[in-house]
C-alpha cells in the first residue's frame, strides 16, 4: 500500500510499505478514504519532538471502512463494513483512566510507556502516527491501518453523511471544542484565542456553541483571521499590533478576557526580544520550546480566569511568568482530547446542520502530494489551512 | 559493612564501564550509519569495546522490587499469578515457566545470543489471594528469593500488586549472562513487567507494534531496535540471522 512515511527533518516521502495486519485480538484493519495532515505533524516534519525514527508512517486523522477485526473485537460495537471515523488516541477502554473518561490519558495503549516515563515521569495514551515515545504506532496518512483497541475509539458513521464533514470528528473539532469546554465558559464570556489553525477555528465556534458572547482571535495569517472573523470573532493581527496584552487589556475594559486558549503550542510565532531569544534557544537544541503565546496567555487573562491550552508543548518552558499566574488565581486546563467523550455529540450537531466542519478545508490532494503539502502547510503558503489526503485518487487526475 | 565496600568499588567501576560502554556504543552506531567496509570495521571495534564494558564486573545481588495497581479484584490478579505458567506472557526475559508439582515449578530465561538459564523454585509460603512466597532450589542456575503481594488499592481502584525478587547469580560466565537477563536495573525491568500484567489483565492483550507495517529503516534505527533493553531480541538457539534480521522484524 501507499503510506507518507517521514524519512528525517524536513523529508517526507510516499512509499510503497506492506499492507498492515492484525497483531493483537481487538485489531482492527481500516481502508482509508479520507486522511489529513494535522498541525502537530508539522512539529514532527520540522523535527522539534523527540524520538522520531526514519520509515514512521504519519497520519492520526483519518475514516474508512472496516475491513478486517481481530477475533476480541466486541461485534456488538464494530464489525466488518462499518464506515468508521478514527480518533488520534488509542484507549483500552477499561483501565482506571478510561473509566473516569480520561481516554487520552489511557494507561494501556502506549507499547513504549518506559520512554515517555524515563522522559515525562508518566505517559499519556498511545496516539497513531506520532512520536514512539508515545507508541510509535503507524499512522493513518496512507492506504490501510491498523486500528488497536478497535471497539472503543472508532465511531460509526451512517451513510449518507460525506466524509468532508465528519472526518474532522477524528481530531481537531473535538479538540477544538475540548478547548473551549475547558475554558468553564458563563453566558456572555469574552475568550482570547492564540492560532488560528484548524483546532483555532474549531475552537472558536465551539465557544459561540458553548455561549461566549464575544471571541477575540490572534494570528498574523489573514485568511486564517478571515476565517475567523467568518466563524464570528474578532480579530487581531500581531504583526500589527505593538503589544498583543495591552491591547486585550484595552478591548477588554482594562479586566482583561475571561479565558485564554492557546491553539498555538511550542512553535509560537512572534517578535521582539523574547522570540529570538526562543528561537535561539530551540535551534541549539537547549529547548524543545517556544512558549511566547503562554506567556502572552498569563499576562492577558483576567483575575480569577482560566487558560487551555490545547497547543502542543514537548518539555520544560522557559521565562513563564509564575508569580503573575499564582497571584491572578488563574486556573489552567490542559491535556491531549479526551476524544470518545466529544466524538458521538459533535457527529450529532453535524448530522443537525449545526456546524459543517468542511470550512476548514483549503486543499483536497491525491496522497502522493503528501510531500510537497507538509511544505506548503508548514509555510502557510497558497492559503493553505487544511489538506485532506485521497489515498485512492490516481495521480494523473489530479 | 562488607556489601558498603563493594558498593564503592562498583560504583568506580561502574563508570569505567559505562564509560566503555557508551564510547564502544556510540563508535559502532556511527559505523553502522556509515554504510561501507571502513563503517563496518568501525562498528565491529566499537561493538567489541561495548561488549568489553558491559563484560566486567558481576554484582553480588540484584533486588527488583515495584508495584502497581491493577484495575480488577485481588482474587483475579491473585489467580493469574498463582499459574506460574502465565508469568512469560508478561515477564519479557521468561521464555517457559512449567509448573512441575503442586508447590514447584521450573523457569527457563533467556540469556543473550540465545543462552538460556534455568532454575526450579519452590512456593515456601502462600496465603492465598494475599502473598506468595518461593524460592529456587538447590541445582538451579542462579538464586532466586521472591514475593508478590496482593491487597486492595484505595478508592475501589482495583489491587495493589507488589513485588520483590532478589536474585543472586552464580560465578563466571554464567552469571555474567544471569546479570545481562535482569538488566542494570532490576527494578526498571520489573516495573515494564507489571505494565504488561495490567494491560494484559484489564484490556485482555499487551499493545504492541512489533510486527506492524512501516517504511524503510536505516541501519541506526535497526540497531536502535536490537539494543533496546524492553524488547530483548529472541533468538532461537544462536541463531545470529534472526539478529541481523531485526531491523525488518522489528517495528
Amino acid at each position: 500500500m501507499k503510506a507518507v512515511c517521514w524519512m528525517g527533518v524536513e523529508k517526507m516521502s510516499v512509499e510503497n510499505v506492506p499492507d498492515p495486519q492484525i497483531l493483537n485480538p481487538r485489531d482492527a484493519i481500516v481502508r482509508i478514504t479520507s486522511t489529513a495532515i494535522c498541525g502537530s505533524d508539522l512539529h514532527l516534519y520540522n523535527g522539534f519532538v523527540p524520538t522520531m525514527e526514519q520509515g514512521d508512517i504519519l497520519g492520526h486523522e483519518f475514516m474508512g471502512e472496516v475491513v478486517e477485526v481481530g477475533p476480541s473485537v466486541n461485534g456488538d460495537k464494530l464489525k466488518v463494513g462499518d464506515r468508521v471515523v478514527v480518533p488520534f488516541t488509542i484507549a483500552c477502554g477499561r483501565c482506571f483512566f478510561c473509566e473516569q473518561q480520561l481516554w487520552s490519558c489511557c494507561d494501556n495503549s502506549n507499547p513504549n510507556y518506559w520512554i515517555a516515563e524515563q522522559m515525562m515521569g508518566y505517559s499519556p495514551s498511545g496516539l497513531f502516527g506520532y512520536t514512539h515515545m508515545l507508541g510509535g504506532y503507524s499512522g493513518g496518512q496512507a492506504q490501510f491501518a491498523r486500528v488497536p483497541f478497535a471497539d472503543i475509539g472508532p465511531l460509526k458513521i451512517p451513510d449518507g453523511v460525506p466524509d468532508d464533514k465528519v472526518v474532522f470528528l477524528s481530531d481537531i473539532f473535538p479538540t477544538g471544542y475540548m478547548a473551549a469546554e475547558n475554558c468553564n465558559i458563563r453566558p456572555g464570556d469574552t475568550i482570547a484565542i492564540w492560532g488560528c489553525g484548524p483546532v483555532g477555528q474549531f475552537a472558536i465556534r465551539s465557544c459561540f456553541m458553548l455561549g461566549a458572547e464575544r471571541v477575540i482571535a490572534i494570528d498574523h495569517v489573514p485568511e486564517r483571521l478571515q476565517m475567523a472573523q467568518e466563524g464570528g470573532a474578532e480579530a487581531i493581527n500581531f504583526d500589527e499590533a505593538d503589544d498583543v496584552v495591552a491591547l486585550l487589556k484595552e478591548l477588554t475594559g482594562n479586566i482583561g478576557p475571561d479565558a485564554c486558549i492557546d491553539a498555538v503550542g511550542m512553535e509560537a510565532d512572534g517578535h521582539g526580544l523574547p522570540y529570538l531569544y526562543d528561537r535561539a534557544k530551540q535551534m541549539m537544541r537547549i529547548s524543545m520550546d517556544r512558549p511566547l503565546v503562554l506567556r502572552q496567555a498569563i499576562m492577558a487573562c483576567r483575575k480569577g480566569g482560566t487558560i487551555s491550552v490545547p497547543g502542543v508543548y514537548g518539555g520544560f518552558l522557559d521565562k513563564i511568568p509564575f508569580g503573575q499566574y499564582m497571584n491572578k488565581g488563574i486556573t489552567m486546563k490542559t491535556g491531549q482530547t479526551h476524544m470518545m467523550r466529544y466524538m458521538k455529540p459533535l457527529l450529532d450537531r453535524v448530522q443537525r446542520g449545526e456546524i459543517d466542519p468542511s470550512f476548514v478545508i483549503s486543499h483536497r490532494v491525491p496522497i502522493d502530494k503528501a510531500p510537497e503539502m507538509y511544505k506548503t502547510f508548514r509555510d502557510k503558503q497558497d492559503h493553505c489551512t487544511k489538506v485532506v489526503l485521497d489515498p485512492w485518487a490516481n495521480v494523473a487526475q489530479a | 559493612m562488607g556489601r558498603r565496600n563493594a558498593g564503592v568499588r562498583d560504583a568506580r567501576s561502574d563508570a569505567k564501564r559505562l564509560g566503555a560502554l557508551i564510547t564502544g556504543g556510540s563508535i559502532a552506531l556511527y559505523g553502522l550509519s556509515r554504510r561501507s567496509r571502513g563503517g563496518i570495521a568501525l562498528a565491529a571495534a566499537g561493538g567489541w569495546l561495548a561488549y568489553s564494558g558491559a563484560k566486567e564486573n558481576i554484582p553480588s545481588e540484584m533486588i527488583a522490587h515495584s508495584s502497581m495497581i491493577i484495575n480488577a479484584s485481588q482474587q483475579e490478579v491473585y489467580r493469574f499469578w498463582r499459574d506460574f505458567e502465565n508469568l512469560p506472557r508478561f515477564m519479557n526475559h521468561l521464555e517457559n515457566v512449567k509448573v512441575t508439582g503442586e508447590r514447584r515449578s521450573r523457569w527457563i530465561a533467556l540469556g543473550p545470543l540465545g543462552t538460556r538459564i534455568a532454575w526450579d523454585a519452590e512456593i515456601i509460603s502462600e496465603r492465598a489471594t494475599e502473598e506468595i512466597k518461593w524460592r529456587s532450589l538447590p541445582g538451579s542456575d542462579l538464586e532466586v528469593d521472591g514475593v508478590v503481594r496482593f491487597r486492595p488499592a484505595t478508592g475501589n481502584r482495583g489491587t495493589l500488586i507488589e513485588v520483590i525478587s532478589v536474585v543472586i547469580p552464580p560465578a563466571g560466565e554464567l552469571g555474567r549472562a544471569v546479570a545481562k537477563v535482569f538488566g542494570k536495573d532490576p527494578s526498571f525491568m520489573m516495573r515494564q513487567d507489571l505494565r504488561r500484567l495490567k494491560a494484559l489483565i484489564e484490556a485482555g492483550e499487551i499493545p504492541t507494534v512489533e510486527g506492524q507495517t512501516h517504511g524503510p529503516r536505516s541501519a541506526k534505527v535497526a540497531a536502535l531496535r536490537v539494543l533496546d533493553p524492553d524488547h530483548p531480541v529472541r533468538v532461537g538457539g544462536a541463531n545470529i540471522k534472526d539478529v541481523l534480521t531485526a531491523k525488518r522484524r522489528i517495528a
